[in-house]
Parts: C-alpha cells; sequence; structure tokens
C-alpha cells in the first residue's frame, strides 16, 4: 500500500460490513456519542453508580466485537498466529468495551433519570 | 539574505531561520500545486484494456490531462475483480463478489469502445477494433491482460469445470464459482486432490498455492478428514520463484503433508477415468541424453491452470520480445519505464508486459503512476523519473483466516509495506484480513485513481 488515506480507509470498512451496514453503524455510533454527551451536560456530572454497571458491561462487549469481528471474516481465534494478531484481537476487543461502557451509560442515564444517589455523594461543581 | 559571520541563537535569527525555512517550504508547495495542475493537450491516448490497469491510468490522465482524447477499448462489458477469484474458488465469497461493470468505473468524458482490439500497427500509430473502427493515437499504452490457453491441456474444456472433480478458478468469476462445486464435492469425500500450475509465466503465481491450501484446510476440518490426500505439482523445480517464500511454503507443506511434484508439466487429462498427465525431464535410457517420460497420476479433485500468453492481437503486431518468452508473447518494454524498446510512444501495463515479474494487481497499482509520469512527461517534452522496480504484492493465503503479505521486488528482495510489524514470513490473521476485507478496497481505490 502506497497511499493509505481516509478515503480508502472508509472504503475499507464499507468492504467489511457492507455500504449499508457500515454507515448504520456509524449512524448509530454518532447517536450514541450525541445521546452520552447530552446526558453528562444535562447531569452536570458523572454517577458513579451508572459508571459501575457500565464498566461491569465492558467485558461483554469486548467479547462481542471480538465474536462479531471474526464471524464478519470468517475468522476463528486458532487464527491468532504473532503479536501483532495479538493485539489487534485487544485493539477490537478494547474499542467494544468502550463502546459498551458508553453504551449502557447512555441508557441508565436516558431511562432512569439523573437522581438516584443522595445529593451529597454527587460531587461538588466548582466554577 | 544577508549572511551571518557568526550564528547567535537569538530569537531574531530563529524567526529568520524559521522565516528561510518557511519560504523553501512554500517553495515546494508550489511545485507540487504545479504538478498537481493540469495540463493543457490535444494528444490522442489509446488504451488497449479496460482492466485494473487501464481503469486505473485512465482515471489517473483524466486528473492530469485537459484536453487529451482518451479512448479505452476493450470488448468486455464487465469488470473482474480478478483477486477475488480465489475466494469464490473458496466458498468464502459469491460469485458476484468479483464482478462490477467497467463502464461505472470510468470517467464520463473518456471513450470506451465495447469492442476488442483486432490490430495494432505501431508504425501507422493505428489500432484497429473487431468492430472496424480505426483509431490513430499519439500515444498508446497495451493492458489488455493476458489468454489463458486451455486448449494446450488436451481432453480438457472450459465446460467440464465444476463436474467429475475438474476445477479452473483462473477462467473468471463463474468458473471460479463452478471450481468450488468441484472442490466442496472434494472437501466432504475425499480421495485425491491434484493442484497444477503451467510452465508458461502467469499471473498471480500465488494463486496456485493458496488454492491448494485453502482446499486442504477446509478438507482438514470437514467430512474429508482423514480420508484425503493432497498433491502439487509444478513444471519448476521449486514452489515459488523467489527463493525465501519458496522454501517457507517447502515447509508449510511438510508441516501439512502436502506432497509437492516437482518438474511436472499438465498435458493432458482424461476426465472419464479421472487421470491426469504430465510430462517430466528423464534421461534416454540407451543414450543418457536428456528426454521427457509421461507420468500418469489419478485424482478426485483436480485443479487446472492453463498456460497462458499475451493476447493474439499483441503477438501479431510485432509489439513482443523477439528473444524471450517467444511461446509466449509478452510486450518488449523496459523493466523500469514500462515503455516499448522499439516504439517510444507505446507503453505496457499489467499482465501483458514483458517483464520478469509483476503480473498481479498490487504490480499494476505501482505500474500505474509510472507509465503515468512517463507518459505526461512525453507529452511535456521532457523526461519523466518514475521507476517500477518490479513490486509485487501476494497476501498468500494458507489457511480460511490466515495468511502470509509476501511483498518482493525483481531481485527476489522481500520489501514488506510494514516492516517489524506485520512480519512477510509469518501465517497471521491480520494478513488473512488484508486479503479478505481491505484488498478490495484498496482495488476500488486504485481503480477510480485514488491509491
Amino acid at each position: 500500500m502506497n497511499q493509505l488515506t481516509l478515503e480508502t480507509m472508509i472504503a475499507v470498512f464499507e468492504e467489511i460490513f457492507g455500504r449499508g451496514l457500515w454507515w448504520i453503524m456509524v449512524a448509530v455510533a454518532a447517536a450514541i456519542t450525541v445521546l452520552y454527551l447530552y446526558v453528562l451536560i444535562r447531569d452536570r456530572s458523572m454517577s458513579m453508580r451508572k459508571f459501575l454497571w457500565a464498566q461491569l458491561s465492558m467485558p461483554f462487549g469486548a467479547i462481542a466485537a471480538v465474536l462479531y469481528v471474526q464471524a464478519m471474516t470468517s475468522s476463528r481465534f486458532s487464527d491468532i498466529g504473532g503479536p501483532i494478531d495479538v493485539i489487534m484481537l485487544l485493539g477490537i476487543a478494547l474499542l467494544g468495551a468502550i463502546g459498551c461502557a458508553i453504551l449502557v451509560y447512555t441508557i441508565q442515564s436516558l431511562f432512569r433519570g439523573k437522581s438516584e444517589r443522595p445529593i451529597s455523594e454527587q460531587p461538588t461543581i466548582v466554577g | 539574505m544577508p549572511h551571518h559571520s557568526s550564528f547567535i541563537a537569538s530569537r531574531r535569527n530563529l524567526l529568520k531561520l524559521a522565516a528561510a525555512t518557511g519560504a523553501v517550504g512554500a517553495l515546494g508547495l508550489t511545485g507540487l500545486v504545479r504538478a498537481a495542475k493540469t495540463i493543457p493537450t490535444n494528444a490522442r491516448i489509446v488504451i488497449v484494456g479496460a482492466g485494473a490497469g487501464g481503469t486505473a491510468l485512465a482515471n489517473r490522465l483524466v486528473e492530469r490531462l485537459e484536453g487529451a482524447k482518451i479512448t479505452l477499448v476493450d470488448g468486455r462489458q464487465e469488470h473482474y475483480y480478478q483477486p477475488g477469484f480465489s475466494l469464490i474458488a473458496a466458498g468464502l465469497q459469491p460469485v458476484g463478489y468479483s464482478i462490477s461493470k467497467t463502464r461505472d468505473w470510468l470517467p464520463s468524458s473518456v471513450t470506451l469502445i465495447a469492442e476488442s482490439a483486432a490490430d495494432i500497427d505501431p508504425v501507422a500509430k493505428t489500432v484497429s477494433t473487431t468492430g472496424g473502427q480505426k483509431l490513430d493515437y499519439d500515444f498508446l499504452v497495451v493492458a489488455p491482460g493476458l489468454v489463458l490457453d486451455h486448449g494446450a491441456i488436451e481432453g480438457f474444456s472450459l465446460d467440464m469445470v465444476g463436474k467429475n472433480g475438474i476445477g479452473a478458478l483462473y477462467a473468471g468469476p463463474e468458473y471460479a464459482g463452478r471450481t468450488w462445486e468441484a472442490a466442496s464435492k472434494f472437501t466432504e469425500e475425499g480421495g485425491v486432490g491434484l493442484f497444477t500450475r503451467p510452465a508458461t509465466e502467469m499471473k498471480c503465481a500465488g494463486a496456485p498455492l493458496k488454492h491448494t491450501f485453502l482446499v486442504d484446510d477446509i478438507a482438514s476440518r470437514g467430512g474429508a478428514k482423514g480420508k484425503y490426500e493432497a498433491h502439487y505439482a509444478c513444471p519448476q523445480k521449486v514452489l515459488f520463484s523467489v527463493p525465501i517464500v519458496s522454501e517457507k511454503v517447502r515447509m508449510l507443506f511438510g508441516s501439512r503433508n502436502i506432497a509437492p511434484h516437482y518438474g511436472h508439466t499438465l498435458k493432458a487429462v482424461d476426465p472419464g477415468r479421472k487421470i491426469a498427465f504430465f510430462e517430466t525431464p528423464a534421461a534416454d535410457p540407451s543414450t543418457g541424453t536428456a528426454a521427457t517420460s509421461t507420468v500418469e497420476m489419478p485424482y478426485d479433485y483436480i485443479h487446472i491452470i492453463p498456460p497462458q500468453r499475451a493476447p493474439e492481437v499483441i503477438r501479431q503486431s510485432g509489439l513482443s520480445w523477439a528473444d524471450k518468452w517467444t511461446d509466449q508473447g509478452w510486450v518488449e518494454c523496459d523493466k523500469q519505464t514500462l515503455r516499448h524498446l522499439r516504439y517510444p510512444e507505446i507503453f505496457a501495463l499489467g499482465d501483458v508486459a514483458g517483464v520478469p515479474k509483476g503480473k498481479t494487481a498490487a504490480s499494476v497499482k505501482w505500474q500505474v503512476p509510472v507509465v503515468e509520469d512517463h507518459l505526461i512527461a512525453a507529452i511535456e517534452g521532457r523526461e519523466g523519473t518514475e521507476t517500477y522496480n518490479g513490486y509485487t504484492s501476494c497476501p498468500m493465503i494458507t489457511r480460511v483466516g490466515r495468511a502470509m503479505l509476501v511483498e518482493f521486488d525483481y531481485n527476489d528482495n522481500l520489501v514488506p509495506s510494514f516492516p517489524g510489524i506485520i512480519a512477510p514470513l509469518e501465517e497471521l490473521w491480520i494478513s488473512w484480513l488484508m486479503k479478505e476485507v481491505a484488498l478490495k478496497a484498496t482495488y476500488n481505490a486504485m481503480l477510480r485513481g485514488k491509491a
């Protein structure tokens, strides 16, 4: 490869998932990110209880992301052949974990509201 | 700018230095901008062949030239993504994966003549088509690909593909699909799998190995597990032209129990009895002189790759090498610039080029900017500077889910794109991901002239 541009990268992802599915995934990811920012701004604080649930969901997100990529690329765990493959696998898992955490946090904030802890436990916002 | 007797690292001097660097940077930028500006010309450029090379070049020339009359000549309406054939022939992609419309890849300003080239006259500078059109050119790019000489295999014809254990994935997407029909039966039922390659130069010399590895891998997981054997018969004395890769493949064959048979050239098949006939070198028992003998090998599944040659129109036009590959007719050209050695206004591109390596899409990707540079330089009345070093890439699939990203040049040197990160001779998942998913996207970007 002698030229790796954003355009090429987008084309690569369209190829992996199919154009429709890829852009749906991008739209969903963008929507969740916007909603996440929305609840953060609305609540003006991170809820540690919600964040705990978000953290607990991370391993599931990691595993789901890996299995999803494997299913899309006719691959299995036994195909891991070297260090770069392990890094690749961990990278995918990490993305899945973070994505899942944000998703779970956002869903809780949207559907369970912001006040589920005593006011005294919430961090003080200065300024 | 005045010279200072001594350099004092004061703020002022630093500012001057920054200004000077900025000026150099700006000059460089101006140079770049000028290079990217379109060049006015009324040159008539004819490109024979709208495959990977012809299409990518046309798209790039349209970006660079203003007013050029660019005409592509290709009788086939469909564009084939040929690197996908190996995946189709292993049941990993559908037939449609490799088929698109040629016209969809071309800018509207390019004329596509949906006829084949019938005659090229390099002296009169004309190309005649099968439909009787005659095109005058100032510059000609020959990129018609190659032809598969199926008739050279006695007893074989393309209508046999997919039945009675016969596969031939090179013949096109449909045949690659039918190849999987025959191969999948083998991977379920077992028996003797026989994989071949021709004695001539060929496109993607890794593909015969990939098919062997893939079918073996699928059989080892499928119903044929423990009930099959795999044989690889090749006319050459090695498994791959690059020695270090050949050795690696030999070791992989050893570990997978795939038996190599060197010096075996497929000559004929008997589909009824399921026997293949190979010509092998042998010494005449009475005189001791070199001779050939015929070896019979039985099969339950055979993969046939016929001899490959330049299209007839090239061989008849006097563009071929007179002293090299005389039975194959590849275009005589400089291996660095791809420019014809006798007709400087003609360039060869892709499979048809008479260069030692490079009958792959990856080579085309590196050849196109070279031809573009020299062609545009010729229009501008100067010499081009880009050179092609024989770069070829072969994502050598060794299993479903694993591949080796083998990249090399004319000198059989490995030239990895990602040194220290993606090892070329290691079977890696990431290399498989590149072949299975990233390659087509990169290829498509290349067709559009973007990569």
